[in-house]
């Protein structure tokens, strides 16, 4: 998926006078092309050029607006609120990435190898979060983390034990990895089971004949076999997570204390539009996390280019 | 060599399912407790005989449901029209055009396609929440913002969708068949229609699932363009009661409603996942192969 290394597939010479002809039918590529094209030029190519061109100006104290070129990327570097939500949104991405992919990686080799009743319900039972949307998700854990009526806090109490109050800036960090991990563990799983099945069993059988114990024979055999889905998975994870914003704001009505509106860099950009009124300086904030993200990923699927398979 | 003998597997088997079994329910829990607050009152969401996890005695699923369709003239089911619209329009239109632009990167070599395609990869990696606050200036700047029009035009948008189609295309739909229908005289579209579309039709189920579903679930994006409540999907209306729940008092609180309303809302497309369980789990190995 590296946007360099995308070689166009060589197109042979052709010969002969039906080189028009073919020609003429090629263009119809640009036919079913279009209506794709035209979308991805005005609700992305435009709104990211918009955005930019917004990014160069400055409102002034008496209205109208005042060009000021890159003074808003040199605000934005320098700001402590956007650093310190960009910091954070790189700590979730250190802890959560390695939890989706690891957990999932690990059920799916589990279920991979189990043929029974449970698998079978199992790998239903944990995609199903995948079909709530995550505002809904948060909803819910955010009652079931509450102090006042939550399960959590009636177990601790029954065991006669003090109830952490997970809503309190002390953990909210766990709480929310605990949410996205319930939402997305079976996302992924799911990904790698598909890739773990289209697996030719030959491949392992013979490591499992050569004596290799199930251990082995996931580690080594079927792991680098799906080398490219595993890659793709830690790049859509890691998309994801630096983008992290509904589950901290649905989660923040209830904690206000502990997630600000300043939590993460989407959170701050958009504090700044609709409660501060800083257009420009939000559309500042948008873009360079947009830039951030898209090179993180980039140098990500780079370094991997050997593992990742992809032209 | 034993290794591969039943009787050698077994513990690690029982071990495996204990794992699977705490797993279960694990991912159970919040939804199980969600059925069980959806029939409770709003008192009694603070305080029952049988915990957070159980069942209380007054159930009151259908009171909850009776204030669904009354509270604030029943807008709820508003709220839920409006998901439906946005994700089958929105959804559905990215999966035809994604069809229609996979099939043109895999099986036209037009001048520029090199170029373009790689654009489109790279697109991929740009983070959509990124584009909200441009997306809601653009929209603001045509006087559009606070209409449909404003989720549902961007959720066409799907560069993911594109690739998976090409990529399934490349190997599903192979040339020599569409040549043998040009030579019978069939058009272009014609070939797209009756030859290539029925070869790829997992690969449109999983483009149509995850369009339909990121659509459905989308909050940001509706959060930020529609101030007009009747315009609201469901994660965004269900926000707003959760929001006056929790800095409100008296009247304004409508704990019951915001959790029998979740749980409402999230029927659907569980029912849907539940019976599309054949078509999802054969078309997501589409994205995992390639």
């Amino acid at each position: 998926m590296s946007v360099a290394a995308v070689a166009p597939v060589p197109t042979p010479v052709r010969r002969s006078g039906l080189g028009k002809l073919i020609r003429r039918r090629e263009r119809w590529g640009w036919a079913f092309v279009a209506p794709f094209l035209i979308v991805f030029a005005v609700f992305l190519i435009a709104p990211l050029i918009y955005a930019f061109d917004m990014s160069l100006y400055q409102k002034g104290l008496v209205g109208g607006e005042r060009f000021t070129g890159l003074h808003n990327y040199v605000r934005v570097f320098t700001d402590p609120l956007f650093l310190q939500g960009l910091l954070r949104v790189a700590f979730y991405v250190l802890v959560m990435v390695p939890i989706q992919i690891g957990l999932g990686t690990i059920i799916a080799l589990v279920l991979d190898v189990l043929v029974t009743k449970l698998s079978r319900l199992s790998r239903l039972l944990i995609f199903l979060p995948y079909a709530v949307p995550a505002m809904i998700g948060a909803l819910m854990w955010s009652f079931i983390y509450s102090p006042n009526f939550g399960p959590i806090t009636q177990l601790f109490n029954a065991l006669g034990l003090n109830a952490p109050n997970i809503l309190a800036p002390n953990h909210i960090f766990a709480a929310l990895v605990n949410v996205v991990t319930w939402q997305w563990v079976g996302y992924y799983m799911i990904i790698i089971y598909s890739a773990l099945r289209a697996i030719d069993p030959s491949l392992y059988e013979a490591a499992l004949l050569d004596g290799a114990g199930g251990l082995r024979t996931a580690v080594y055999v079927k792991l680098p076999l799906i080398a490219s889905a595993l890659i793709m998975c830690v790049v859509f994870s890691l998309i994801g997570t630096l983008q992290f914003y509904t589950e901290p704001v649905i989660l923040g009505s209830a904690a206000p204390s502990a997630i600000p509106p300043t939590y993460t860099p989407n959170m701050y950009a958009a504090s700044l539009a609709f409660n501060q009124g800083l257009f420009n300086y939000a559309a500042t904030v948008s873009f360079s996390l947009g830039v951030i993200v898209f090179i993180g990923s980039y140098l990500f699927l780079f370094l991997t280019r050997k593992q990742n398979g992809l032209r | 060599m034993a290794t591969t003998k039943p009787s050698g597997y077994q513990p690690k088997r029982i071990g495996s399912h204990v794992f699977l079994l705490v797993l279960c329910v694990y991912f159970l829990i919040p939804l199980w407790w969600l059925l069980v607050a959806s029939t409770k009152t709003n008192s009694s969401l603070f305080v029952s005989n049988g915990g957070a996890l159980w069942f209380s005695g007054d159930f009151a699923l259908g009171q909850n449901l009776s204030a669904l369709v009354t509270y604030q003239g029943g807008i709820y089911w508003q709220w839920l029209g409006n998901s439906f619209l946005y994700a089958l329009v929105g959804g559905g239109g990215a999966t035809i055009i994604c069809v229609l632009a996979g099939y043109g990167f895999a099986k036209f070599r037009f001048a520029g396609r090199g170029i373009v395609f790689s654009l489109v990869l790279g697109s991929v990696m740009v983070p959509g929440t990124a584009l909200v606050i441009p997306l809601f200036m653009l929209f603001s700047k045509f006087s559009m913002i606070n209409t449909m029009w404003s989720i549902i035009l961007p959720s066409l948008l799907s560069p993911v969708g594109a690739y998976l189609i090409r990529v399934y295309c490349q190997d599903a739909v192979p040339d020599e068949l569409l040549d043998a229908a040009r030579v019978d005289g069939a058009s272009e579209l014609r070939t797209f229609w009756s030859v290539s579309l029925p070869q790829l039709r997992p690969a449109v189920i999983t483009v149509l699932l995850l369009s339909v579903v990121a659509t459905w679930n989308n909050f940001f994006l509706p959060s930020i363009m529609l101030s007009d409540s009747k315009l609201w999907p469901i994660t965004v209306g269900l926000q707003n009661w959760l929001v006056h729940s929790n800095v409100g008092s008296g009247a304004e609180q409508v704990w019951n409603l915001v959790v029998c309303g979740a749980f409402v809302s999230i029927v659907p497309l569980i029912v849907a996942f539940l019976l599309l369980q054949r078509y999802w789990q054969s078309g997501l190995t589409v994205g995992a192969v390639r």
